[in-house]
């Protein structure tokens, strides 16, 4: 039961894929600057990881080494058609947002790394509670820069306008950089540096360092 | 010939992969540590991407595309096999770079082992896969897809290049302890990119 539940909780801060594992990334930069957009694409990312986890794990002792990627990467494939289809069938102006990053999905190194690292080595169930928590970790820092770059940006949640803007009669004034793509470098940034102050132990160890600037004995 | 010369500025410049479209950023961000390995991953990242965009441009119009087939017989009209591009383009990139690597590993051994893991992460790499599906979105022709591949590719080796410099530097600087290696890569990148909006205004 604890490891169920540490499988799913761990990648939340703990081990958060963009946060400390250097996964993921390329999307959650870009489809971030509505939290509707944002919603959808953490979702399908979540799916896919947890769906494709447990095809792999299923099949893991049957495929050779070899041609493993390859392996992957076909089942990755597929899944990611059948959720592009999903989309432009059900939801075909979110689908003309996320335009080439639904396909990008097969890329995305959340579900190629957690294939590799995890499904291939555990049991069918666990990679797939392992894909929803790595998932979940993904749509945790979506969600949260999808959030910051809405409401601040354009002073809008989910479509409905929270901070009334000075242009339609309001007090808020948008700032426009939060629409532009390098605020969403910043608004990460921010977010794994706030992390690291909270948990301790993920600072990583610097390559040179500093000696102070003044010794006892100068004095 | 100007056409293809502002289609390429346009690639390096005003639509960079990694620093426009945040394509391959996993790999930019974690193998740019060092100037040269970056400078490496770089030329290989140009090499198959010039590679592949054609590949798979020549893929889409015959066999893909709605009434592609009309080659074979005019029957086939209206076959559209478009949903299958996902899983083409990233097969023809997987078998693109295991080629690459074997022709590599025989004939120019050097440049094979200085690239060294880098070449199968390549398959992975979000840029490869992102301009192939931008050059389908685009409708790009032969000619302008090999141009497009490798101005892209060009314009991910330079931000690659660049941005291992600027973190060669930094690593003698004090920075708070939380934003240190990762949290102040991103911050750097996200500068870089403010600077190449600039050339966002331009059109060619």
């Amino acid at each position: 039961m604890s490891e169920i539940k540490q499988v799913l909780t761990e990648p939340l801060f703990q081990n958060n894929p963009i946060g400390l594992q250097i996964l993921g990334i390329c999307s959650a930069l870009a489809v971030t600057t509505s939290l509707k957009v944002a919603l959808v694409m953490s979702v399908a990312v979540t799916i896919v990881t947890a769906c494709s986890n447990l095809t792999i794990s299923l099949v893991r002792s049957n495929i050779p080494n070899s041609i493993r990627i390859i392996v992957q990467m076909t089942i990755i494939a597929s899944l990611v058609i059948v959720v592009d289809q999903v989309l432009k069938a059900y939801a075909y102006s979110i689908s003309k947002q996320l335009s080439v990053f639904v396909g990008l999905i097969i890329t995305n190194c959340i579900v190629m790394g957690r294939a590799e690292a995890y499904a291939m080595k555990n049991s069918p169930g666990m990679s797939f509670l392992d894909g929803i928590g790595n998932g979940l970790g993904y749509s945790v820092v979506l969600i949260a820069v999808g959030i910051i770059r809405e409401l601040f940006g354009a002073g809008k949640l989910l479509g409905y306008e929270i901070l009334p803007l000075v242009t339609e009669g309001g007090w808020y004034q948008a700032n426009g950089l939060l629409l532009l793509p390098p605020s969403a470098f910043f608004i990460i940034g921010l977010l794994i540096w706030a992390v690291r102050s909270w948990k301790k132990d993920q600072v990583e160890a610097p390559d040179f360092k500093i000696s102070s600037n003044t010794t006892k004995e100068a004095y | 010939m100007e056409h293809y010369l502002s289609l390429f500025v346009k690639a390096v410049f005003i639509e960079n992969m990694a620093l426009a479209f945040f394509l391959g950023m996993c790999t930019f961000i974690a193998i740019s540590k060092k100037i040269q390995t970056s400078f490496g991953l770089g030329i290989a990242v140009i090499v198959v991407l010039a590679i592949t965009v054609p590949v798979n441009n020549l893929i889409y119009t015959y066999l893909l595309k709605e009434g592609a087939l009309t080659w074979i017989s005019p029957e086939y009209a209206s076959v559209d096999l478009s949903f299958l591009g996902l899983l083409s383009y990233i097969g023809v990139i997987a078998a693109m770079v295991q080629i690459l690597e074997m022709v590599l590993d025989k004939y120019i051994p050097s440049l094979y082992n200085s690239l060294g893991v880098f070449l199968p992460l390549i398959t992975v790499n979000c840029a490869i896969m992102g301009a192939s599906l931008f050059m389908v979105e685009r409708d790009y022709q032969l000619g302008e897809s090999v141009v497009y591949g490798v101005g892209a590719g060009v314009g991910w080796a330079l931000a690659i290049t660049a941005l291992a410099g600027i973190r060669e530097k930094l690593k003698y600087s004090d920075i708070p302890h939380g934003l240190r290696g990762l949290g102040i890569t991103f911050i750097t990148v996200g500068l870089m990119s403010l600077g190449f909006m600039s050339f966002g205004g331009i059109s060619l």
